[in-house]
């Protein structure tokens, strides 16, 4: 057992990614006549969760079918591959940093476009799930890394939405609402981003509504102030009759396409990330572990509270410019606090202090909350459930307190013995 | 004038029920530092347990078991479900939070939201998605002063609030419990060395809460006779306000603070249109805590810096 997971450790991460490639390639080719050998009504979208719980004796062929054509070629590529891709990972390395990490980054497209390429429902789990890493890392760098309890993004969210639709509505869409479009459609996909900005823009200014108040207060009281502002902007937004007050705002074009949003996800990480490892996140962490302290140590708090609400608040607001564009249509009641719940779920189900610990807890709970559709009413018990038990055995959640090093990542893992 | 006054009733009514609400948060979060967001969650169960205690009692009376008076049936229900639902709140705090208690407190209060999330689904799940009507016990009679119409509902409302705030008061002022949960609100570190059962102090300050909470849904039950499994968490994030503006383990706080949102309410309906209530509403509590962060009774941070 420990030599096998030896032997895995060897493998660089650019051998996994191809490896995920081959394994979706596969797919591509063979998963069809391989689900009608097996029995299975069609190829399984989400893992075969959804069959396992649809049709209980379905589940062997199910796991088969994951076995055959994921986890079996996953590991026997990386397993065989794992001197020449740790020698093209060297290369790479050697050749640039940057030109690694574009190389990773678009294998790991590749690997979702593929993969997603086969059903319409892949496309729109995954582009969800990526819009709640970014929602997760931003809510991440004020519950986890400043450790104040802050329930205001949904607000955030509702504001970049509501923004970023209306800009797009107006200006590209023949609309009841906002009469004839003032620019041609073909500039649109190039405006979008501008108009996602611009959505990040005006969250990332309502936050002062919350950051300028949290300089009195210390943790709990925060809760109240961001939660009675998530409140605000809910009610304002249907009281609004310009934005279909409560029935909502429909008819958003279909921008947020994969590659948009995974650009968009990829952006916020590394962002984000570079962010919290700056000066800037080192004071985040000093006003968290005690407040007086940081003040005596010179670190300005009330600029750090700013600064990481102004921060937080610019990117949940360009995650709900997506998602609004991605369903195509956004109503003010989505962004209550059952969306509250779910996201601080997220954070705190994957760690906090953590960027790791936002993707893994963004992709697990959405991915669960996908996987587990056909329990109906009950994924509602089973999902809070998890949580708790993550919260009484690992109270800061499952990956907390992690740096992301991108160089450790794309580094090759040599092995020990220079002759293999 | 009668316009303004109806509008008092109508507020006292629903400050009735976000102060008996906010009481249940703010004794545990005295005690624990620590907010029960499952408590609006509770408010609803103590409601539905209500409902299901007056209909065993109702066709208990109709088979002829034991004849019993509406009136006393509506005072056993409210007695037998402020027992039972104590009962939910020690499962809740067992299960819940007390493996959490030395962990950070913000993990504590995810565990509160889901324990919610549980509740609010299991509901659904036992009880299906329609909503149940809670049998009307006393028949309504209004009584007209002066143009101001006054139910014996609202009266009976306002009064069994009053009463059992006014109980509680005493009892924490009063008795050696209520002592203790002074002395535990005051530093909950030292005081269970000095030989105060800490467990049990936690419990019975969840027992209490939550019979408070199932009270309030009754009322609530009484006054809107739909439940719906969701009932909890508009009324139930509203009292948590409350309790915020009142101050922290403040029982006279948290019953003020309770009348003044409900009174902050209604008078808002009063002057704008219906819809922007919960704007206008909302924005005044986070001007208020912009300028006075502690509440209207709570001490100021700096008193009690946790180094």
């Amino acid at each position: 057992m420990r030599s096998v997971r030896a032997s895995f450790s060897q493998v660089p991460l650019v051998g996994w990614l191809l490896s995920a490639l081959v394994a979706v390639t596969l797919e591509h080719l063979v998963g069809a006549p391989v689900a009608l050998a097996l029995g299975l009504p069609r190829v399984p979208v989400l893992f075969g969760f959804l069959i396992m719980f649809a049709t209980p004796t379905l589940i062997p062929s199910a796991i088969l079918y994951t076995l055959c054509i994921y986890a079996v070629p996953i590991a026997g590529t990386a397993w065989l591959g794992t001197p020449v891709t740790n020698r093209l990972a060297a290369e790479l390395f050697r050749l640039s940093k940057v030109i690694s990490v574009a190389v990773h980054l678009f294998l790991l497209y590749a690997v979702l476009h593929l993969w997603a390429e086969l059903s319409d429902y892949r496309v729109l789990v995954l582009r969800l799930t990526m819009i709640a890493i970014m929602v997760t890392l931003s809510l991440n760098v004020i519950n986890g890394y400043m450790g104040q309890f802050s329930c205001s993004h949904p607000g955030f969210m509702a504001l970049g939405a509501y923004v970023a639709s209306v800009f797009t509505v107006v200006l590209f869409v023949d609309d009841g609402l906002f009469g004839p479009a003032w620019l041609p459609p073909f500039l649109g996909p190039f405006m979008f981003p501008i108009g996602l900005i611009l959505g990040g823009l005006v969250a990332s200014f309502a936050a002062l509504a919350v950051a300028i108040p949290s300089f009195r207060t210390r943790g709990d009281y925060l809760a109240v102030i961001s939660l009675a502002f998530m409140f605000i902007v809910k009610s304002l937004i249907e009281n609004l009759e310009v934005v279909r007050g409560p029935r909502g705002l429909s008819g958003q074009p279909e921008w947020a396409t994969l590659p948009t949003v995974f650009l968009w996800t990829v952006a916020c990480v590394w962002i984000v990330n570079n962010f919290v490892r700056s000066t800037m996140g080192k004071a985040l962490n000093a006003v968290r572990d005690n407040e007086t302290a940081a003040e005596a140590m010179t670190v300005n708090t009330r600029r750090t509270k700013i600064v990481a609400f102004l921060f937080a608040a610019f990117w949940a607001g360009v995650a709900g410019g997506l998602f609004a564009h991605v369903l195509g249509y956004v109503n003010p009641g989505t962004f209550g606090i059952q969306k509250l719940a779910e996201v601080l779920a997220m954070v705190y189900f994957g760690g906090l202090n953590s960027v790791y610990g936002a993707i893994v807890g963004a992709v697990s709970i959405s991915l669960l909350g996908e996987a587990l559709r056909p329990l109906e009413i009950l994924k509602w018990i089973v999902i809070p459930l998890l949580v708790i038990l993550v919260m009484i055995f690992r109270p800061t959640g499952l990956i907390a307190f992690t740096d992301l090093n991108v160089t450790n990542l794309i580094k090759p893992k040599h092995s020990p013995d220079p002759g293999v | 004038m009668a316009f303004f006054l109806q509008n008092v009733v109508n507020a006292l009514q629903w400050g009735s029920f976000y102060a008996l609400i906010a009481l249940g948060y703010s004794m545990v979060y005295s005690i624990l530092m620590l907010f029960n967001f499952a408590h609006g969650d509770i408010f609803m169960v103590g409601a539905y347990i209500g409902f299901g205690v007056a209909t065993a009692l109702i066709s208990l009376s109709a088979a002829g078991a034991v004849i019993l008076p509406n009136w006393v049936i509506l005072v056993l229900t409210i007695l037998f479900s402020m027992f039972l639902t104590a009962f939910v709140g020690v499962i809740v705090e067992r299960v819940g939070y007390r493996p959490l208690r030395n962990a950070p407190l913000a993990s504590a209060a995810i565990t509160g939201l889901m324990i919610g999330i549980i509740l609010e689904t299991g509901n659904l799940a036992l009880l299906g998605a329609q909503r149940v009507r809670f049998p009307s016990l006393i028949p309504t009679t209004t009584y007209n002063v002066g143009g101001v119409f006054i139910t014996n509902e609202k009266i009976m409302i306002v009064v069994v609030a009053l009463v059992l705030a006014l109980g509680l008061h005493q009892f924490v002022r009063r008795t050696k419990w209520g002592m203790a949960m002074r002395a535990m609100a005051f530093d909950s570190a030292a005081v269970p060395l000095m030989g105060v059962p800490l467990n049990t102090m936690v419990a019975l300050t969840f027992a209490i809460g939550s019979a408070l909470a199932a009270a309030a849904g009754i009322l609530f039950g009484v006054a809107y006779p739909v439940l719906d499994p969701y009932m909890g968490i508009v009324v139930g994030w509203k009292a948590f306000v409350a309790a915020i503006l009142g101050g922290r383990g403040s029982v006279i706080g948290a019953t003020l603070a309770g009348f003044l949102l409900g009174f902050n309410e209604i008078f808002v309906v009063m002057i704008f249109p219906s819809t922007l209530r919960d704007l206008i509403a909302y924005s005044i509590i986070l001007l208020f805590l912009t300028f006075r962060p502690h509440g209207f009774l709570g001490e100021p941070y700096s008193a009690r810096l946790r180094l």
